[in-house]
């Protein structure tokens, strides 16, 4: 994905005097020929770890809002669970009895909800702003693409630092879920990367979208309240997506939260699930993930060479 | 001559023109239209136009970062089409709006921008310290980059260029926005990079900077090259030893241009001076003078590149 040599790519001992499609080589030189060789030798590696280079140069901004991410990847958890898997719990277990929901309490429930929302939460920070950013209010990708990097290594290497946060900020979630008695399976843990893969398929998608914004006119923020907001509250990450009307179903269908959400539950608590659906969320999320980082990819290449 | 480090043969970038509907249709916009220059190693070129003369357009086709519509183009003996990644290796690129990262500290932008060369941290660091001392900056190392002045941020600019110790570097507008003192500052440290036998490519669109720094120089406009050759090459054929330059007041002007036609090699009339060029310009003066005319002002000065410029498109170069 970050290294492969282009098309005919020059790893394999470019030389000046192999002319290479129809330019005119000017005549071989033993010192033309040394200089090639130091640039073919110097960009190798970039070639190869180019993409690591540019999540190294994240990871060194992010370290500047550390705090924000550490605040919020702690404090996130304790709120939520609390308000919503302790307290509105106790209104909900109180009625419908200790297991009326999917068989479960309602925060064991609830938790694999809240452990996707907190990636799509990451998701839609790292995505959205940076990537402006890059392009147009502090034009680093320019920065970065006058180098050996190379555009798609730019987007790999975005997708690699967020993930990373990712990770961390869904590990201490559940590390937190475990602490309030909400993961009743043994196979919880897996929800973490279900989370990942969720954060980062929607994220891809809206990276992507990011990328084709020249003006920020207050479409990001529209994104905010007309999409993110509108697939948390109805993605079955409340309550079940079918005691919604049929006609409003569709919103999870195609929501990569619902998806997401659905498959943690069935590692967290083995919510009773035909494996065929299981499957449809892998694959949702997967194909999201792949279609969002390659229209990304190509987008910025378009964007970057002009 | 040794193999030239830059060789571009018909070089055409064009662009679709998009965006609005009366533009549908229409023919593309050509920003470039048909360059052919070489540069050798160690050489300091020049590419001296006005805005949006193509010069920009060709610095990102050669520095591997901008596809070509047509023609040839070899830098390093390679191809940018295919070895994008090997070309940019060997280059330090100065763009004319500055892109450093704004979110980390000065020093941090060189260590990021290092390992993009795929270079070891601890080269990387002890390259960045060299490079701050170069840059006169040891003491901005922790400093954000917004609180850096312009001459500053260029200064950093150029010193995460020179971090991969490039061949050659590639200077878009070096100076442009910089008050004079800052502009020496930066051309005497470009000069170092040249007396090290750094190849420079500078785009710019001042007269001085491009006889300050160039070797050699070409002359764009409209995305064509009018003339190529040394800055005194080009005002010994293109203009006169001298120049006068006088002053009647805006609405005597014309009028008396009519009758001082004939002075000199040739006259230009710009909207608030004239200007007489020859050999001798008190001499033109004394003629002035003796026939009754006596200006505002008067100056006589040497030709520079400026009047390369207007002697070859009718306009000047800074509008």
């Amino acid at each position: 994905m970050s290294g492969a040599p282009e098309p005919g790519g020059a790893a394999g001992g470019a030389d000046a005097t192999e002319p290479a499609d129809g330019i005119r080589v000017p005549a071989a030189s033993a010192a033309r020929s040394e200089t090639v060789a130091a640039a073919v030798a110097q960009a190798a590696r970039t070639r190869r770890y180019g993409s690591w280079y540019v999540a190294e140069h994240r990871f060194r901004v992010m370290r500047s809002y550390a705090q924000t991410v550490l605040f919020t990847a702690i404090g996130n958890p304790i709120v939520y669970l609390y308000a919503m898997g302790v307290g509105l719990a106790t209104l909900v277990d109180g009625n419908l009895g200790a297991d009326a929901v999917n068989g479960v309490s309602y925060l064991a429930f609830l938790a694999p909800a809240l452990l996707a929302s907190s990636a799509i939460s990451v998701a839609s920070e790292e995505f959205t702003y940076p990537i402006m950013l890059g392009f147009k209010w502090n034009p680093v990708f320019f920065g970065m693409n006058a180098s050996s990097i190379q555009p798609r290594q730019i987007i790999n290497g975005i997708v690699i630092s967020v993930a990373a946060r990712m990770l961390l900020t869904c590990a201490i979630y559940y590390a937190f879920m475990l602490l309030f008695g909400a993961v009743p399976g043994p196979l919880g843990f897996v929800a973490v990367f279900v989370a990942l893969l969720t954060g980062l398929a929607f994220g891809a998608v809206l990276m992507g979208y990011t990328a084709t914004l020249t003006n920020d006119t207050g479409q990001l923020a529209m994104v905010q309240r007309f999409v993110i907001l509108p697939m948390t509250l109805f993605s079955g990450t409340f309550f079940p997506l079918d005691v919604l009307p049929g006609y409003l179903q569709w919103i999870g269908w195609i929501s990569p939260l619902w998806h997401g959400t659905e498959l943690s539950r069935v590692f967290a608590y083995g919510m009773a699930e035909p494996i065929w659906l299981s499957l449809v969320h892998v694959v949702y999320l997967v194909v999201l993930l792949a279609a969002g980082w390659i229209w990304a990819r190509r987008l910025t290449l378009r964007r970057l060479n002009i | 001559m040794p193999a030239p480090v830059i060789a571009t043969q018909n070089l055409v970038k064009s662009y679709a023109v998009t965006g609005s509907k009366a533009a549908r249709g229409s023919t593309d916009f050509v920003a470039v239209d048909g360059i052919s220059f070489e540069v050798a190693a160690g050489e300091s070129f020049g590419l001296l136009g006005p805005n949006g003369a193509g010069k920009s357009t060709t610095m990102r086709m050669i520095g591997a970062v901008s596809t070509r519509t047509s023609g040839e183009l070899s830098v390093l003996g390679l191809d940018p089409n295919r070895y994008g990644p090997e070309i940019r290796s060997q280059l330090g690129v100065v763009p004319q709006e500055n892109n450093l990262d704004t979110e980390l500290k000065v020093r941090e932008n060189l260590l990021v921008y290092g390992r993009y060369f795929g270079l070891p941290r601890a080269q990387v660091a002890r390259r960045a310290d060299e490079l701050l001392e170069f840059a006169q900056l040891e003491d901005k190392a922790n400093a954000k980059v917004d609180d850096l002045s312009g001459g500053m941020k260029r200064r950093l600019t150029i010193a995460r260029a020179l971090i991969n110790e490039p061949r050659m570097m590639l200077l878009d507008e070096p100076t442009t926005g910089l008050d004079p003192q800052a502009r020496h500052i930066l051309w005497d440290r470009l000069f170092r990079l040249k007396e090290q036998g750094t190849t420079l490519l500078v785009t710019t669109h001042y007269m001085d900077e491009a006889e300050q720094l160039c070797d050699r120089l070409v002359v764009v406009d409209k995305g064509r090259i009018m003339a190529e050759g040394s800055p005194a090459d080009l005002i010994r054929r293109y203009s006169s030893r001298e120049v006068l330059e006088v002053r009647f007041g805006s609405t005597q002007n014309a009028e008396v241009a009519e009758r001082i036609a004939a002075f000199g090699e040739r006259v230009e009339v710009l909207p608030d001076r004239i200007l007489v060029y020859s050999d001798s310009g008190e001499r033109e003066l004394e003629r002035m003078s003796a026939v009754g005319l006596h200006p505002i002002t008067s100056l006589v000065r040497r030709s520079s590149l400026e009047d390369v410029f207007l002697r070859l498109t009718g306009r000047n170069l800074i509008e």
